[in-house]
């Protein structure tokens, strides 16, 4: 600390020189981010307010037409009203599903020394493949006739029949060919191909919770359920935050495996399995209808942000007590 | 006194042992749980996989193991159709955005933890805020601008939304701010340039979050379906999940070489998964627990 009178000089000569540096290495990754991300994200706002043409020029302001449009469709109980109540029922499905699986899987994982690492991975597998080819393997499992999940229901109805016990046959089921079955079906696949995430996730979670906590509560007097409910539970809330906002996300854009489950009758019976993507993907890019489209994008951001913003409130107030 | 203890010790140690045996009985049925949960996980692929050996006469017969085991199916798929072709594309591509989220993602998780200037939080929440749009809203802007600057059916136009993602940037980051300042400042001192600081020092430091980061990038592009289903417009620039899915509309009930044709998709991302596990599993924990 010696008086030296040239050092706040050189000093700042310094500071600049990082900040000058920075804003280089930043250079191309902002506007990656700028033109890549925020630019089409604002465009996409732009385009529901025009009608479409190749030529900026040509296209004329229509205001909230697109917007009338889409309330009229969700009032006629069009394909909009049908892609937001499947949305409503998939995250109904395959989040909770998922995560009550997936946090069970977890404990069961946590309580087993041998193999572990084994479970795990093939818990995960599904994870990492592409939905798109996967899609098609369950599409075919669950085929009405030539399907192997239905020649597993008549194989054991044949069985329980043969040993006496009839009234435990399963009829085949029509699967993805009926209004009913469809939804859950596709629902199923995707939390059969997501489940390894949250066990990964959980599993971390539940090795950081610290063994001396568990061992106190069990000195007090606490059971395995006790200790489970009112110990390792409340110690997981940031990684159940987490994996509800992620899986809700994911859940909020369907769209691989369910164009390719039922790839000559995208969206299934009736519409019973369109999402907002593949709604969304067939009006701009089967009808062009690129402002209606575009319109329905920014629904699909307005609908994220909230129940984002929602999970976020309520899930973290509950770490508090 | 010594059998005084011995007596008071006995029920406890007793108590303990059915503890044990409790314990014992409760993770025999965790493992059982666990196995038939595993065979229910795995048996998508193993059906895939055992159909594919089948020849189509078979394939509606149910039986769990071919009776012939052929690799038709396979010729078929790649000396028919583009498959190879569909094979590299996706290579390419995931080749491509894999080397670009490497550099680009470390520099700039570098760069917002070990470089100080003014904006650097108003920079980071900029990047931050861009995880909340939805690839959906993006699509359409992109198309435009890809038939503008003629970008439809290439590679660059296929890999481009994937180059730099926020949370690659954000897992670098956490990686990077772990690192000791001193470090830093310590070769600065003996004239280090800032890129080499980054390159030199930095970098070798973060290899563990580089191969998760990167492993985990390449699946998800190898495996992305919505914007090459949309920018991938002639047949011969299909990435192998597009491919995929057009080969398997066309091929009706040809159930053999469809799955055939997804295990050619499947195979490589679980051989790809089984070597690099615990880099993959890593990087969802990093972004799942510190995130």
């Amino acid at each position: 600390m010696t008086s030296d009178p040239a050092r706040p000089r050189r000093r700042l000569r310094l500071s600049t020189r990082e900040a000058l540096w920075a804003y280089a290495f930043l250079l191309i990754p902002l506007a990656f981010f700028l033109g890549l991300r925020l630019w089409p994200a604002l465009q996409s706002f732009r385009l529901s307010f025009f009608t479409w043409h190749v030529d900026p020029e040509q296209r004329v302001f229509v205001g909230l037409r697109y917007y009338q449009q889409m309330a009229a469709e969700i009032a006629a109980r069009g394909d909009l009203y049908k892609a937001l109540r499947n949305m409503l029922r998939y995250f109904l499905i395959v989040v909770p599903g998922q995560m009550a699986i997936g946090l069970f899987i977890a404990v069961l994982l946590n309580s087993v020394t041998r193999f572990r690492a084994v479970f795990r991975a093939v818990y995960f597998a599904p994870y990492v493949t592409p939905a798109a080819a996967v899609a098609w393997v369950w599409g075919w499992m669950y085929s009405v006739n030539f399907g192997v999940l239905n020649n597993l229901l008549f194989s054991w109805s044949e069985l329980v029949t043969r040993i006496g016990l009839p009234f435990l046959a399963i009829d085949p089921q029509p699967f993805l060919t009926s209004p009913q079955q469809a939804l859950p079906a596709v629902a199923a696949v995707v939390i059969w191909q997501q489940l390894g995430f949250q066990v990964v996730i959980f599993l971390a979670g539940l090795q950081g919770v610290p063994r001396e906590v568990h061992e106190a509560a069990a000195i007090d007097g606490a059971n395995a359920w006790q200790r489970f409910w009112h110990v390792t539970f409340p110690l997981l809330n940031p990684v159940i935050v987490f994996s509800l906002v992620i899986s809700t996300i994911a859940t909020l854009q369907l769209f691989d495996q369910v164009v390719n489950i039922n790839f000559t009758d995208q969206g299934g019976p009736l519409g019973s399995t369109l999402t907002i993507a593949l709604y969304m993907y067939q009006q701009a890019f089967q009808r062009f209808q690129i402002g209606y489209a575009a319109a329905v994008t920014v629904l699909l951001f307005l609908i994220i942000m909230v129940v984002t913003l929602v999970q976020l409130r309520i899930t973290q107030r509950r770490v508090e007590y | 006194m010594a059998l005084e203890t011995a007596q008071a010790a006995a029920p406890v140690a007793r108590s303990a042992r059915v503890r044990r045996r409790r314990f014992d009985v409760g993770r025999a049925v965790a493992y059982v749980v666990l196995a038939i949960g595993s065979v229910v996980m795995a048996f998508p692929f193993v059906w895939m996989l055992l159909s594919s050996f089948k020849p189509l006469r078979e394939i509606f017969r149910f039986d769990f193991l071919p009776r012939t085991w052929t690799l038709a199916n396979y010729a078929e798929v790649l000396l028919d159709t583009q498959f190879p072709r569909w094979f590299l594309n996706s290579l390419v591509v995931a080749g491509i955005s894999t080397v670009s989220v490497l550099f680009f993602c470390s520099l700039v998780g570098y760069t917002l933890t070990r470089l100080r200037f003014p904006g650097r939080n108003a920079i980071f929440l900029l990047i931050l805020s861009t995880l909340m749009i939805p690839t959906e809203m993006l699509v359409i802007p992109w198309y435009v601008m890809s038939t503008q600057f003629g970008w439809v059916n290439t590679y660059w136009g296929i890999a481009f939304p994937g180059l730099i993602p926020a949370f690659g940037v954000f897992l670098m980051r956490q990686f990077f701010a772990t690192l000791p300042r001193d470090l830093f400042d310590a070769g600065r001192v003996d004239g280090v340039s800032e890129f080499g600081l980054f390159w030199r020092i930095g970098l070798p430091l973060v290899g563990p979050g580089l191969a998760a980061l990167g492993i985990f990038n390449f699946v998800g592009n190898w495996n992305a379906f919505l914007w090459p289903l949309i920018v991938a417009k002639s047949p011969s620039m299909r990435t192998l999940p597009v491919g995929v899915a057009f080969f398997s509309g066309e091929a009706g009930t040809a159930w053999n070489l469809i799955m055939a044709s997804s295990a050619l998709a499947v195979i490589p991302v679980l051989v790809v998964f089984f070597v690099f596990q615990r880099q993959i599993i890593e990087g969802v924990v990093l972004t799942g627990v510190k995130g």
